[in-house]
């Protein structure tokens, strides 16, 4: 099986994921954007693994679950604190520290 | 069919990282199941001496350490962790760090009897609900385990010898650090912005830095740095896909250490943190990364240095170049110190491009860990005292930390002002300070290692850099009050003891460098 499709996957989807990073305004879709970066290393580490022959890509695969897992939790609190205090979740609209 | 086979984990080396993680969870416990009265003693006191015991801890291990020549230590839990002279030491500094930040978060007497984190983070700001919160006397003793959780995470990360390790440990840091940096009782909207621009970039970055292990993992077959070193010099692979993920795995590394161009979190978040977090935040994350980062370079990528230096040259320079530029502009305190810390980053990144090993350096030459290791510590402890020093500067709406407002300090409060202009003295690198040691030992390095060019620019912009620290030093002693003129609240012995201590270190490790750069000589080099 030949593994360069599932790597140019995973390299068109972080570029997707990175760029929606940066021309989101929405904190959440921003946040979603950055998931996608996370899961496509998650499908390039498995792809590695099977490439490479070995379990380590498969084993750092559920790491990078457990830790989009706890950031969710954390950031998903942080967006909803300034969104209840603000009225809205645009990155743009937090711009009281500047210069 | 793999066969799986039960791992052997070090206990005897590890067991001050696992009691700081242990402390953690005792301080969620302790929030669940004790009357909100007794809270904050029960925190304060488990944490601190918990610190204390794994810093006794840490100097047992530091002085069994098995010796290999150059480096001395062994790698413990299957490959994960490296427990040698650097991250005995850095492990060290963390853990004073700590019990300084405990100290200082657990301080109220500043907000007349309440801390200075919210009441209750989850009213919103200017509400009946946090009026109530704040006249109940509210706290969010929280702060406690979500610390002990960030020290335990930058201990791995210091330690981290495989890639996965190493993202753990980055997140296991870096989630507490972000809701930390929310909890402001005064100025909520500033520190929820923070929180916020820290969360989106801090994640941003680490995506950055798994896809980089992805790439590497795929070019090597290994995420252990020994394994990672034996590839590159061996193999014959795809050196794009090396090159690549070395990069993007950089560019976390440098995001967390705020290196120009990836400092822009830096500023907002410090000023808007609060400031005890600040203070804890800006000593304690620098040294972490600065160990992860030194061990990446030098133990996986070691023979792959030609590629990453001129890189680390750049980013020295636009470091140090651009955060002094900067500083000077600035009219928050705690904006000028977040500024005046990307340049420090650029000071630090000079002495990592030093000369790699012992066996390099000639008689009475500093490497370039030695270097960076004991700038750390000089570093550290003039942090924690300015931002401490900060926390107290005080008007009716909280901290005063406009520079106009800190005119004629010298007059109002003599004390605090000399220890806060010796700490500008000591960033600004005059001899007799720690900062000057500290200083010379990077310089040393990098001339030593041929980066002269690095170092021109460092002295110019030390000089640049000097200019804005004595413009407050001027404005504290020269200046006409403006108004009513600013006030120093007295803070009780918790703030008062970390502030002594670190004038005293400030001023012992200028005087007398001798002791704790023999102890970074005698922390050795990196194990593989």
């Amino acid at each position: 099986m030949s593994t360069e499709p599932y790597i140019l996957l995973s390299a068109i989807l972080f570029t997707i994921g990175s760029v929606g990073v940066l021309v989101r305004r929405n904190a959440i879709v921003v946040f979603m954007c950055i998931e996608l970066m996370l899961n496509a290393s998650n499908l390039a580490l498995v792809t590695f693994a099977k490439a490479n022959g070995n379990l380590d890509g498969q084993i750092a695969a559920f790491f990078v679950m457990v830790v989009a897992a706890a950031e969710v939790v954390v950031g998903l609190a942080i967006i909803m604190t300034i969104f209840r205090t603000r009225r809205s979740a645009s990155v743009d609209d937090a711009s009281l520290l500047k210069y | 069919m793999i066969e799986f086979s039960k791992p052997a984990i070090e206990y005897a080396e590890l067991w001050p990282l696992l009691l700081v993680f242990g402390l953690g969870c005792i301080g969620v416990l302790i929030e669940a199941f004790l009357p909100r009265g007794s809270r904050h003693h029960v925190q304060l006191g488990v944490a601190l001496v918990g610190t204390v015991a794994a810093f006794v801890g840490v100097v047992l291990i530091g002085t069994g350490l098995e010796d290999h020549g150059e480096a001395s230590g062994s790698i413990v839990a299957e490959g994960a962790f490296a427990v040698d002279g650097p991250t005995v030491f850095i492990w060290g500094l963390l853990l004073l760090i700590a019990a300084a930040g405990l100290l200082l978060f657990a301080e109220r007497k500043l907000e007349g009897g309440l801390s200075a984190f919210a009441g209750q983070a989850a009213a919103l700001p200017g509400t009946e609900a946090e009026r109530e919160a704040s006249t109940r006397g509210l706290d969010h003793t929280e702060v406690f385990p979500l610390m002990m959780f960030a020290v335990s995470g930058m201990m791995i990360f210091a330690a981290a010898n495989d890639l996965l390790t190493l993202f753990v440990g980055l997140e296991v840091l870096s989630l507490p650090l972000y809701l930390l940096s929310g909890l402001a009782r005064r100025r909520r909207l500033l520190s929820q912005e923070a929180a916020l621009k820290y969360f989106l970039l801090g994640a941003f970055s680490s995506g950055f830095v798994i896809y980089g292990i992805a790439l590497v993992y795929g070019y090597a077959g290994t995420m252990g740095y020994a394994g990672i070193y034996e590839a590159i010099a061996n193999t014959t692979g795809n050196r794009a896909m090396l090159l690549i993920g070395l990069g993007l795995i950089s560019v976390g590394l440098l995001f967390k250490v705020g290196a120009v161009p990836f400092q822009a979190w830096t500023p907002d978040v410090y000023q808007g943190a609060p400031t005890q977090v600040t203070a804890f935040m800006a000593a304690a994350t620098k040294v972490a990364a600065f160990a992860a980062m030194m061990r990446l370079f030098y133990v996986a990528f070691g023979s792959e240095r030609w590629s990453w230096e001129p890189m680390l040259w750049l980013i020295a320079i636009l470091s140090m170049v651009v955060g002094a530029i900067l500083a000077v502009a600035q009219s928050d305190i705690k904006r000028m110190l977040a500024y005046s810390s990307i340049t420090h980053t650029g000071f630090l990144i000079t002495g990592l491009i030093g000369i790699k090993a012992v066996g390099e350096a000639g008689d009475g030459q500093i490497t370039a860990t030695q270097s960076v290791l004991f700038y750390l510590v000089t570093y550290a402890f003039m942090t924690l005292g300015a931002f401490a020093i900060v926390s107290l500067v005080r008007d009716s709406g909280g901290e005063a930390t406009h520079l106009s407002r800190w005119a004629g300090l010298g007059k109002e409060s003599p004390l605090v002002a000399a220890a806060f202009s010796l700490f500008l003295l000591g960033f600004a690198g005059i001899p007799l300070t720690a900062g000057f040691s500290g200083k010379w030992a990077v310089f040393a390095s990098a001339m030593s290692g041929g980066a002269w060019p690095v170092v021109v620019v460092a002295v110019l912009t030390s000089a640049l850099a000097a200019f804005f620290y004595i413009r407050v030093i001027v404005l504290m002693y020269f200046a006409e009050p403006q108004g009513p003129g600013p006030s120093v609240t007295l803070p009780s012995l918790l703030t008062s003891t970390t502030i002594g201590v670190a004038v005293l270190a400030t001023i012992v490790l200028g005087v007398m460098p001798g002791p704790v750069l023999d102890l970074a000589a005698h922390a050795g080099e990196f194990i593989r």
